[in-house]
């Protein structure tokens, strides 16, 4: 090894223990924005470095494309609302997965040219980097359509989707074995990533918009296996310890939310939940129960004279962008003395620390905000939860009614408070498809209308107490 | 096995588990920035992409670098710096008791 060759390795284990050092440094609040920093420079640089290999001899395409890349990454992450973050992150990740599809293609081009027969370790990883690559990038592409409202965020399913999905699953491997052991042909290689790329949408589209929390973290996940193969690839270590990280840490996430909603990842993956069928016999026994709703004034007085207030944000809330509402009323109801907590469900909203992110963005302490387990128990003794934009994750059929679909999903015990207040647009079942008897229980009020209003009417209205 | 291959696969590994040992128990509030972050260290294919781009191949090589390259640098600069806009944001917020 001469003396470059050395400089670049060692350059590149640095680059690996400040990548690690910034993972466990993002998982504390007080060291995260150092953790942050800390991966950055080590990606810094590994691209450093990397430019010094002796197999790169033309820099002026790879200068374009750096900046090209970091003028668009610049100002999309400058200019996204925190309300649409989940889209964002769900673009940044299918780019990454692209990149390693690209690569993987890219090689597998030059090296099926050069000739006739390819080691079978290198076809291998080629067809993986290619296939879970390309499978990342359109399903991450599907998953910002859902966010965005472009592609419809309730499942889409059709008849035998299962069955086409399999038998394009069979055609990858037969197709991954023909080339691997017989035929390493581009047109075959070609037809592969293009059955990788139709998987990730007909992977993701089944999938309802409060799952995705899931399959965000899990796109996560692919997305460093991705670069993980690539590494195999170009035989590069780094990118095979980068992407080896990053695979457990969206694994990690992905474990945390689908234990938060109890069900297995192959049920969120593959059960199409909410379409109707599961749901169907739940829905029907809303029927003619009555509701009661207040208005304004009402409302306010209710929340005005309470002695302690908790909030549940869900999705209703990041999608009317009624954080900054929601945060004035807090501090107004804490100036007239009342306590005012904050209960965070584990996938409220569209992915991990939805909800968090955007009560920081409005300023809301940190403190204030109390995860599942800390906050159930103290729900008897509180006077009013409002409750904005949430639904599934307080819905009692998850811990009394065996025939609901989200059975035994763990959910905040609002009902166990003295009032429950209910901001929600209208009476409409949620994204599963299943009714809240919440609704109908006696001290349950409806207070009907967008959340960003309505919150917006109870600070008016407090303030006239 | 390719001698190459067996230590690619040791190193993978082994990464593996230092990644689970090394990311247990984060607080919810930082599962977005944990998430984010990680997607941005994902775009480590960046090192691939620099490596087909740079040795001036075949014009379709040249094609997928590029397009490679700029799509991991939005991942990476994007990723990054969103991150980091979210973690500013949970630090100003609490001036009182910050919680370690």
């Amino acid at each position: 090894m001469d003396a470059l060759s050395t400089a670049i390795g060692l350059a590149y284990i640095f680059a690996a223990v400040l990548f690690i050092l910034g993972l466990r440094y993002l998982g504390s609040p007080a060291t995260a924005r150092r953790g942050n920093l800390l991966a950055a420079i080590a990606m810094l640089i590994a691209i450093i470095v990397t430019l010094l290999d002796r197999q790169i001899v033309g820099f002026t395409w790879i200068l374009i494309a750096i900046i090209i890349g970091t003028v668009i990454g610049s100002f999309s992450a400058r200019l996204v609302k925190m309300t649409a973050m989940p889209q964002m992150v769900g673009i940044f990740n299918g780019l990454g997965g692209g990149a390693s599809a690209l690569v993987a293609l890219a090689e597998f081009w030059r090296l099926s040219i050069l000739s006739a027969e390819l080691p079978l370790d290198f076809s291998i990883t080629t067809l993986l980097s290619v296939f879970i690559g390309g499978l990342t990038f359109t399903g991450s592409m599907i998953a910002f359509g859902k966010l965005q409202g472009l592609v419809s965020g309730s499942p889409i399913t059709f008849p035998l989707q299962k069955v086409v999905n399999a038998l394009l699953m069979v055609a990858v491997v037969v197709l991954g074995v023909l080339i691997a052991g017989f035929d390493p042909s581009n047109i075959l290689f070609l037809i592969v990533t293009l059955l990788a790329l139709t998987l990730g949408v007909m992977l993701v589209i089944p999938i309802g918009g409060a799952d995705m929390p899931v399959v965000i973290s899990l796109l996560n996940s692919f997305s460093g296996l991705a670069a993980c193969a690539a590494g195999f690839v170009v035989q590069n270590h780094i990118l095979i310890i980068a992407g080896a990280l990053v695979g457990a840490a969206g694994l990690i996430l992905t474990q945390i939310m689908c234990k938060a909603m109890n069900r297995p990842l192959s049920n969120v993956l593959f059960g199409a939940f909410g379409t109707g069928d599961q749901a169907a016999g739940a829905v029907d026994a809303g029927g003619d129960k009555s509701v009661k709703a207040v208005d304004g004034e009402e409302a306010a007085m209710i929340l005005g004279y309470a002695q302690s207030v908790v909030v549940v944000p869900g999705f209703g809330m990041a999608a009317a962008q009624a954080q900054h509402a929601v945060r004035e009323l807090s501090e107004l109801l804490q100036k007239r003395g009342i306590e005012v907590k904050f209960a965070i469900h584990p996938v409220a909203g569209r992915m991990p620390g939805h909800m968090n992110v955007l009560l920081a963005e409005a300023n809301v302490p940190y403190t204030l905000l109390f995860d599942m387990d800390d906050i159930n128990p103290e729900f008897p003794h509180i006077d009013v939860v409002l409750v904005i934009g949430a639904n599934d994750v307080i819905n009692p059929a998850a811990r009394n009614d065996t025939t609901s679909p989200i059975y035994g999903m763990p959910i905040l015990d609002v009902d166990k408070a003295r009032h429950v207040m209910i901001i929600k647009r209208s009476l409409n079942v949620g994204f599963a498809g299943i009714d809240n008897p919440l609704f109908y229980d006696p001290k349950t009020l409806m207070y009907f209308g967008s959340a960003k209003e309505k919150v917006q009417e109870l600070v008016a209205e407090i303030k006239k107490l | 096995m390719p001698q190459e291959l067996m230590i690619g696969l040791t190193i993978f590994v082994l990464s593996a588990f230092v990644g689970f040992e090394v990311i247990t128990k984060v607080p919810p509030t930082l599962h977005t920035p944990l998430m984010s972050g990680a997607n941005a260290i994902s775009g480590i294919a960046i090192i691939g992409a620099l490596l087909i781009t740079g040795r001036n191949g075949e014009p379709f090589e040249l094609i997928l670098g590029v397009i490679a390259i700029v799509f991991a640098t939005v991942n990476v600069v994007g990723g990054f710096l969103v991150t980091d806009r979210m973690l500013q944001m949970f630090k100003k917020k609490d001036g009182k008791s910050p919680k370690a």
